[in-house]
């Protein structure tokens, strides 16, 4: 048990949410008064807003951080942070269950303590609070702003009334929960990533509307908490992005949790009876009402624009409400640059925080660093984890790039069989009749882990020939990436190849 | 082999054989030609056995099981009841702008379980159709009209529909909610159904629809060979029931100097290493014992239950190497891979009836057995009674086998040609004029 967790027990609950509102939001903070226009100003201090002023703070311009709400963004306060923390509990539970499985004996009367969960939480919370505290940023000679933005020129920002000049600008406004239309939903009360960490009681019955990363990943993790748990999608798999064997091996791992999954299913309406939430659900012609005690919104995010006053600077909005950008992350207006969630299309903290970078050099050392060369690994950490770099097949076939897959299954691999973790594969996609990866899918208990691997390979230009030259630790899991490379190593010894070097071996 | 080896084994392949023909004359009714799902009670037929079935009767005339004026009378009922089938569309109809209805009542022909309009499966009965077309070549009134009936039917399935302007071929339709969504990605059975739909002269689709499916292929590496990847095996036989693919390749399979039957071929090689490693731990795979496919195996008692120590699929889709697996394999899947790997089938096969004596009772193979869940006496759970569809494809898989009788009747269909040509096919015996019997 590491000092933390140890100390979870014992701190009064108020006492974690009181030292991260400190960290992030302090009661008594007066915003400075400019003495002039900001080299920089930021809106929004999520991953991609800090990590921006941190960088021009360090090339010693003058930067704003504006931030209506706390620093640290949806990550911290009700994003990866906590999901993961809770994650990281319901696999414990899962472990526990699935002793068996492991050679060992299932513990006996063990019961969730939901409240011991949620306030680790919080705790996990306030620790990593203290990483990017309002003082910390301020000391480093970031101008931190309380309160809501909008443009007033594309030279001037006014924050609740004081007005901000600065010659160039970065828009981090990140995204919220998106919201189903579902008639009836809004007068049962639902629930989105905004404030299911805030929960004191399990639901006893839930149902999770969204297949998509953030629906996936907290389905598994309520259910392994024990509430029985269905999730809605409204496409014939889960994980539109991914590959099929990937959404495959994710239906059965939550098959095997006791998710009740309904694929290509819509909710159609929402209602109340007897303090039970009735969902309506409709699947081609088969429709049936399902009652819980909690919904979870899990459909996805909408970008945080409003209030910006973006048309007045010339910026626009794509069809999905998310601010239009060039490649290199200009905005419609070529002193307004924009990263993170409110502008990508792939909702990542890695991602925000890589073209937040970008952007701020672009920006204000005149580079012309381009987002479509950044290599962008994700993962979706459910269990087994699914995680990806670069192109899919699909893209590769789109595109036109003749493209081989080489497979290992994490049932090949002795550390996962000794781990008892054999669910998964790492599929790498090579250009057809070289060595150079195009991308990669794994899905592992670990995937999120071992992805990073090759993107190192990818970002270093090192084809499979080069990967199959490193060695890796035995017995790791992650040496299922040097087995791709074997296998690739394999098809080059054609009979020509073969008989060529027999006559070197023989002469 | 020994001579004495190749001997029994003929023997028993025609043993086999006709145990799976005779199937097809116990679950036909005899007034409208429409065959049952299988053999249990109240099966309702499912259209693509009826494929198999028309399919069935030229090889039965052949090898001498049936007289040809049965079989043309069987052929003509059959055709016959869906020529004048109630093609409205409604829930209780029989069809569609010419598809039908996956499941439908035996005595009626009216659409059962609220099943969907098919696609894949209208299409493996048109197969069956155009192959007894084919082989009913006399000039007789009933082999005439068995003929242009065939015609008929074949013109007139709107697979133009089917493509509901998108960019690919839909599955399926219910009249309830219009077309359904599957988002069947990748490589599947479904080549047949692209060349009968692209070989149209009537209602065809349109030729991007087969390059935009083949975009969905993965071309994979797995256990040290290169396949274009599919789980279930029977995704690898289905078409070939039909069409021979030696020799002849799209551009796809050009591309990768491959062709789909050298493909099937090593599919058999996966599965064998699959059920080698046997990840799972089930009883009974090895080298000699795998085939995962759609098959019937055992169901969970409580579906619903968490904290299972198992789980079991029931009539399902078994796949290798990312699952579903619960243990349960397919013979028929393993000898209806006959013609791609003869030696290596027959010993599995033999090995499995040794080991497995209850999966081939009657000398008919059961659609599913599970070694896992053995009772108390060893034996392993087997699927009770028989399907058509696993009789069907063993069937004439092992005639392509013995004869390639199926395989000849269709290469001489010029619809089939066409379709093929459409889709890019190129090579072998598509270069070559139809070698007659085509009306």
């Amino acid at each position: 048990m590491s000092p933390l967790d140890e100390a979870s027990a014992n701190v009064p609950a108020g006492a974690d949410e009181a030292e991260r509102a400190a960290n992030t939001r302090p009661a008594a903070w007066r915003n400075p008064q400019p003495d002039g226009p900001y080299a920089l100003a930021i809106v929004g201090a999520g991953p991609a807003g800090v990590i921006a002023a941190e960088l021009a703070a360090s090339l010693g311009v003058k930067v704003a951080l504006i931030e209506r709400n706390a620093i640290g963004g949806v990550n911290l306060h009700c994003g990866s942070v906590p999901s993961k923390t809770l994650i990281r509990t319901s696999r414990v539970y899962a472990d526990m269950r699935d002793a068996w499985r492991y050679g060992a004996s299932v513990p006996t009367g063990v019961d969730v303590d939901f409240a011991a969960a949620m306030q680790r939480v919080r705790r996990v919370r306030a620790r990593l609070s203290r990483v990017d505290t309002a003082q910390r940023l301020a000391a480093a000679g970031v101008d931190i702003h309380f309160g809501e933005a909008r443009f007033v020129s594309g030279d001037t920002l006014a924050v609740d009334g004081t007005r901000l000049g600065f010659r160039k600008a970065l828009i981090a406004t990140g995204a919220r929960p998106h919201i189903p239309r579902i008639p009836g939903l809004a007068e049962a009360g639902y629930l989105t990533n905004d404030d299911v960490f805030e929960l004191s009681a399990l639901p006893r019955r839930l149902v999770v509307i969204g297949g998509g990363p953030l629906g996936c990943e907290q389905a598994q993790a309520f259910c392994r908490l024990g509430a029985q748990t269905t999730i809605v999608q409204n496409k014939p798999l889960f994980l539109g992005q991914e590959e099929r064997d990937a959404a495959q091996i994710l239906s059965e791992a939550f098959a095997r949790d006791g998710i009740e999954v309904r694929l290509n299913t819509t909710a159609l309406a929402v209602r109340m009876a007897a303090g039970t939430k009735l969902v309506d659900l409709v699947s081609d012609d088969y429709r049936n009402t399902i009652g819980v005690d909690a919904i979870l919104s899990g459909a996805g995010r909408t970008p945080n624009v409003e209030g910006l006053d973006l048309a007045k600077v010339g910026i626009d909005c794509d069809a999905a409400g998310r601010i239009r950008v060039d490649d290199f992350l200009c905005t419609g207006n070529a002193n307004i640059y924009a990263a993170g969630d409110v502008c990508l299309e792939r909702s990542f903290v890695d991602s925000a925080a890589a073209a937040a970078r970008m952007a701020v050099q672009n920006a204000l050392l005149r580079r012309n660093h381009r987002w479509s060369d950044v290599v962008i690994p994700s993962c979706t950490y459910t269990d087994p984890e699914i995680a990806r770099v670069g192109l899919s097949v699909r893209e590769a076939n789109r595109r036109g790039i003749p493209v081989k897959t080489f497979t290992i299954p994490m049932h090949e691999i002795d550390r996962a069989v000794t781990d008892g973790e054999t669910a998964g594969f790492v599929k790498v996609h090579l250009r057809e009749r070289t060595d150079r990866i195009l991308g990669a899918t794994i899905v592992a208990r670990h995937a999120g882990d071992m992805i990073n691997g090759i993107t190192l390979a990818m970002v270093a230009g090192f084809g499979l020939r080069k990967l199959s030259r490193v060695l890796h630790a035995y017995p790791t899991q992650a040496d299922a990436i040097r087995q791709v490379a074997d296998a690739y190593n394999r098809t080059r010894l054609t009979p020509r190849v073969r008989s060529r070097l027999l006559r070197r071996i023989e002469s | 082999m020994t001579r004495l080896h190749a001997s029994a084994d003929e023997a028993w392949l025609d043993q086999l054989q006709r145990a799976a023909f005779d199937f097809f004359p116990q679950a036909t009714n005899p007034r409208n030609g429409l065959v049952a799902d299988n053999s249990r009670v109240n099966s309702p037929v499912s259209i693509a056995v009826v494929g198999f079935a028309l399919s069935s009767y030229p090889i039965a005339v052949e090898r001498g099981w049936m007289q040809r004026d049965d079989a043309v009378g069987r052929v003509l009922a059959a055709l016959r009841f869906f020529h004048d089938s109630d093609q409205s569309g409604g829930p209780s109809a029989t069809g569609f702008k010419g598809f039908y209805y996956h499941f439908l009542d035996i005595e009626t022909g009216a659409r059962v379980w609220q099943s969907e309009l098919s696609m894949i499966d209208t299409a493996l009965l048109i197969g069956g159709m155009l192959t007894a077309s084919e082989y009913f070549d006399a000039a007789s009134s009933g082999e005439s009209e068995l003929r242009s009936l065939v015609d008929l039917l074949y013109r007139r399935v709107d697979w133009r529909w089917a493509q509901d302007g998108a960019g690919t071929i839909r599955q399926g339709w219910k009249p309830e909610c219009g077309f359904l969504h599957y988002g069947w990605e990748g490589y599947s059975e479904a080549i047949l159904l692209y060349a009968l739909a692209l070989g149209s002269p009537t209602h065809p689709i349109d030729r991007h629809c087969y390059r935009n499916w083949t975009l969905t292929y993965q071309w994979e590496n797995l256990y040290g060979i290169d396949c274009l990847y599919a789980g279930p095996l029977f995704i690898h036989q289905f078409s070939h029931a039909w069409i021979d693919f030696r020799g002849i390749a799209d551009e796809f399979m050009r591309d990768k100097r491959s062709d789909y039957f050298e493909n099937s071929r090593r599919a058999v090689r996966i599965q064998r290493e699959y059920a080698r490693r046997n990840p799972r731990e089930f009883a009974g795979y090895d080298e000699d014992c795998w085939g995962l496919s759609a098959c019937d195996g055992p169901s969970d008692e409580r579906p619903d239950t968490t904290n299972e120590r198992r789980r079991l699929y029931g009539y399902a889709a078994r796949s290798v190497p990312y699952g579903p697996d619960d243990g349960t394999l397919s013979a028929p899947c393993v000898l209806a891979s006959l013609p791609f790997a003869p030696e290596a089938v027959m010993h599995s096969l033999r090995a499995m009836f040794e080991r497995y004596p209850e999966g081939f009772a009657h000398g008919r193979l059961a659609s599913g057995f599970n070694p896992t869940l053995a009772a108390g006496d060893g034996r392993a759970w087997v699927s009770a009674g028989h399907y058509g569809l696993d009789q069907g494809i063993v069937l004439v898989m092992i005639e392509n086998h013995r004869s390639e009788r199926v395989w000849q009747l269709i290469r001489a269909n010029p619809y089939i040609r066409a379709g093929l040509r459409a889709a890019g096919f190129r090579g072998g015996w598509l270069q070559h004029s139809s070698s007659g019997g085509v009306q």
